[in-house]
């Protein structure tokens, strides 16, 4: 029997990027707000401290800051007539764990998507026809459009503090930056990171072939920044150990250093940690919410009530907490009916990797975003029609990370034990670099998240289960990027060039890391027969219940996902406060 | 390691400590090298058997051998690596999902299905590769020549080898993989003994903090250091 805590306006689930911004802007209205967090408690010291947070078998192999299935995974099948089984260790995706989230051990890649990609399937319509979508493709639009969402962008950018350069301001085109995103109303917050050996190769073999290089929006400071809750970012280093860790620099946009100490300060806020939701309880008529039952960490039962509540438990997360409470019609993915779980998508990202004799790139020096990139294939510069696909990618290169076990980059001959492989990781680990495609992946019927008929977590709840499979129409985007990237490798003259795309008939694998950028499965939309949420990421069934999140994107963008996360969040945060909370109602 | 250099060690060490906590962080001794370790062949396993041992010794000194430029797997420390990881957390699954059914048959890329932990899957596959190698060879892995145990593992990692008794998880696939990560991993974990590993490559370790080497095209100068603060 659960026992009842004393009632809050808004209680958070998740304490990551969404649930930190949520937190600040809803106790800016003067509400109680409590989040709860599963994992621990994290903050830079002690837990991102040097030295010991330079350990590459803790943090990026033994996956320390990441979530433990054991406590809490799901299952994963390629096809509806698949056995789907545990994702029982780590691989393909690395979801975060305790206060910070996934925003603790990130990249910090931080883009905006096209302003094409958020009215997708509209634009296809319009400018190829209807007739070009594969008929299993689900393609919808977002329901909220760029110009709308562009002062979000920003003010994401600048709490987070991303360093960059802005390649389109209110439409003129600046020199240096990417000249085919979407207009910015003004620069990045802080100029770009200093460039890598490969990334500086890079950039002029494609500026050489007419290419438009530019370097990546990067959330790894450049300079000394304060942002606009206070908070401050000293220079990145380049230390080499980013994604997979905490900063042990204050240089990384996290949680931690753009909003938690600002929001600790608040007196109306309070977090709890080691404290997992198990659900969401619903009214009677199934309309609202009327809070959230968690476990404690001594394993106690606790319901929560609360006016407002906000999921903030990353997209698995969240999708599983709505299918777990009720939340929605689930998805079927034979007629095509109910939204909860439909539209589930990944992102499909190809490289080429090319080894040099004669140069040293010394790839320990890195930093997260570190990196040059163009744009020239991407989604608004493609003809869909002529090249039998839909979609498109960025092409980078940057170092990221230099650490020895994950990546010993060899050439394709090289055997992978004795004595030839040991002499090639010292003639070849400081002498390779790769160039990458980072693309979309479009939503189909049968690509969806639904609950494990067999498989049950440590409280007994059926685990979420994925169906999910690479489809041609992606592996032909994929392969496009292949004959694109190519070429300009061998521009290059590397001694020794080996590529890696999908090609026909891939099937998913879970076991090589690929990206966390899980997206869909409770969508935003505009209509509640095709989508989970409103445009305002409000739940369509259950008023009080905004869901935070790449959940929310409909099939993904060519880009990493929490340029847009953040932007939605303080779109939605914006909505709660001047339209929801002073007449709570369904705001469609 | 000489006893001159071993005292010197330990005096610095002294002096260090007296110094007192706050400034130990940043005055560490600069160590030519690693404390002095047991020799493998005395080294007393946490994990493995002695017979499980000899095994690790052979097989891991076939993946890295000595012979050539840079460390073995055995100079490197690996083994004792591998035996601490088994005993640890690694070893027992401790953050892995393992509520059954399980299905052994499973595709591959489906990742990890098997009932066993990483420590039963050394413990099943040494016992029946011992077994095979003593009827195929007329003697276990350990006592065969190097080049029988190289095809052995050749055989392994092909598949031309199964081992049922690991019940769907690639034995050799685990090895392979935690005799890099002996090799590679901080010293700390009791691998990559004196950082030689590191040396070798030229991987300067937990130094972290590169702004003035962004975008220099030469090798960087300094070598290694391990979180302990040891120099190599
Ligand atoms: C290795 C790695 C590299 C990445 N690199 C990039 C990049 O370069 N660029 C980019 O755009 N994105 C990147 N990402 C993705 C990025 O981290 C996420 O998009 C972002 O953190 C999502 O924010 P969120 O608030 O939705 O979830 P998170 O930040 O993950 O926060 C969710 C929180 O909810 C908690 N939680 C979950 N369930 C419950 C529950 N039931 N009860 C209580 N709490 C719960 C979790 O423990 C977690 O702390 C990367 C991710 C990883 C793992
Ligand atoms: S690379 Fe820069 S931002 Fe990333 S962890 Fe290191 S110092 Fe921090």
């Amino acid at each position: 029997m659960a026992t009842t805590a004393k009632k809050k306006d808004v209680v958070i689930v998740g304490l990551g990027w969404t649930g930190s911004i949520l937190g600040m802007e809803l106790c800016e209205e003067g509400l109680e707000v409590l989040a709860l967090e599963r994992g621990p408690d994290r903050d830079t010291v002690p837990d991102f401290k040097y030295p010991d947070v330079a350990d590459e078998l803790k943090y990026a192999i033994r996956y320390g800051f990441m979530q433990r299935p054991r406590n809490s995974t799901l299952t994963i099948r390629r096809t509806l007539e698949e056995t789907a089984l545990p994702y029982r260790s780590l691989g393909s995706f690395l979801p975060g764990d305790g206060v910070g989230g996934a925003g603790v051990h990130w990249n910090g890649h931080t883009w905006r998507p096209m302003a094409e990609e958020l009215r997708l399937r509209s634009y296809v319509e319009e400018t190829f026809g209807a007739e070009i979508i594969p008929e299993e493709m689900t393609l919808q639009d977002w329901g909220v459009d760029y110009a709308e969402l562009e002062p979000y962008f920003d003010r994401f950018e600048k709490v987070a503090g991303i360093a960059g350069q802005a390649g389109n301001i209110n439409g003129e085109v600046v020199e240096g930056g990417n000249p085919f995103e979407a207009p910015r109303s003004g620069d990045f917050p802080m100029p770009p990171l200093p460039q890598t050996v490969d990334a500086l190769m890079f950039a002029e073999a494609a500026r050489a072939m007419g290419y438009h290089p530019f370097p990546r929006p990067a959330a790894n400071a450049s300079q000394a920044y304060t942002n606009p809750y206070g908070m401050q970012l000293g220079p990145c280093n380049f230390c080499g150990f980013c994604e997979r860790f905490g900063c042990l620099n204050y240089s990384k946009s996290s949680p931690q250093t753009c909003v938690m100490a600002a929001l600790k300060r608040k007196p109306n806020f309070e977090y709890k940690v080691n404290s997992e939701v198990l659900r969401v309880e619903l009214a009677r008529d199934g309309r609202t919410a009327t809070g959230v039952t968690y476990v404690t960490a001594e394993g106690e039962e606790v319901f929560q009530p609360a006016d407002l509540v906000i999921l903030a438990a990353y997209q698995l997360h969240n999708v599983h907490l709505m299918l777990l409470s009720g939340i929605g019609q689930p998805y079927d993915p034979i007629t095509g009916e109910g939204v909860m779980g439909k539209n589930y998508a990944y992102q499909m990202n190809g490289g080429t990797s090319l080894f040099f004799k004669d140069v040293e790139f010394n790839p320990f020096v890195g930093a997260g975003s570190n990196g040059m990139v163009i744009d020239d294939f991407a989604i608004n510069q493609i003809d869909f029609a002529a090249e039998g696909f839909i979609g498109g990618s960025y092409i980078s290169s940057g170092t990221t990370n230099g650490q020895p076990i994950r990546s010993m980059r060899l050439p394709p001959d090289t055997p992978g034990w004795g004595g030839d492989w040991k002499k090639a990781t010292k003639e070849w680990y400081g002498h390779s670099m790769s160039i990458g495609s980072h693309g979309s992946n479009m939503a189909y019927r049968d690509t969806y998240l639904d609950l494990d008929p067999t498989y049950q977590d440590r409280f007994g709840r059926p685990l979420l289960r994925m169906t999910f499979n690479w489809k041609p129409n992606d592996i032909r985007m994929t392969q496009f990027m292949k004959s694109k990237i190519e070429p300009i490798a061998e521009s290059m003259n590397p001694d020794i060039m080996a590529s890696g795309y999908k090609a026909d008939g891939a099937m998913y694998d879970v076991r090589p890391y690929q990206t966390t950028h899980n997206v869909g499965g409770a969508i935003m939309g505009t209509d509640p027969t095709s989508s989970a949420l409103n445009r305002y990421l409000q739940s369509w069934d259950v008023h009080n219940v905004f869901v935070m999140g790449a959940n929310a994107f409909p099939q993904n963008i060519q880009y990493n996902p929490t340029g847009v996360v953040g932007a939605l969040a303080y779109w939605s945060a914006e909505a709660i406060r001047t339209q929801y909370l002073p007449n709570p109602r369904p705001l469609i | 390691m000489s006893t001159s250099a071993f005292k010197t060690t330990r005096r610095q060490l002294l002096q260090s400590a007296a110094a007192g906590a706050a400034l130990s962080a940043i005055t560490h001794p600069a160590w030519a090298q690693s404390a002095p370790a047991v020799p493998l062949d005395e080294y007393e396993p946490t994990y493995f058997s002695a017979q499980e041992w000899a095994f690790i010794l052979a097989a891991t000194a076939r993946l890295i051998p000595s012979e050539g430029d840079g460390p073995g797997a055995i100079e490197a420390r690996v083994p004792v690596f591998i035996d601490l990881q088994l005993a640890g957390d690694f070893g027992i699954a401790a953050d892995w999902y393992m509520d059954g059914p399980h299905d052994p048959a499973a595709p591959a890329q489906l990742g990890y299905q098997s009932p066993l932990n990483p420590a039963e899957v050394y413990r099943a596959a040494i016992a029946e590769l011992d077994d095979w190698c003593s009827e195929e060879h007329g003697a276990p892995f350990a006592e065969l020549e190097a080049e029988t145990q190289n095809a052995v593992l050749t055989a392994l990692e092909n598949g031309e080898l199964t081992l049922s008794s690991t019940q769907g998880a690639s034995f050799f696939g685990l090895l392979l993989q935690n005799t890099k990560e002996g090799y590679f991993a901080d010293p700390k974990y009791g691998g990559n003994h004196g950082m030689a590993a590191w040396v070798h490559i030229g991987f300067p370790g937990a130094r972290a903090s590169f702004l003035e080497w962004v975008g220099i095209e030469r090798a960087y100068p300094l070598g290694p250091v391990s979180i302990a603060g040891e120099r190599a």
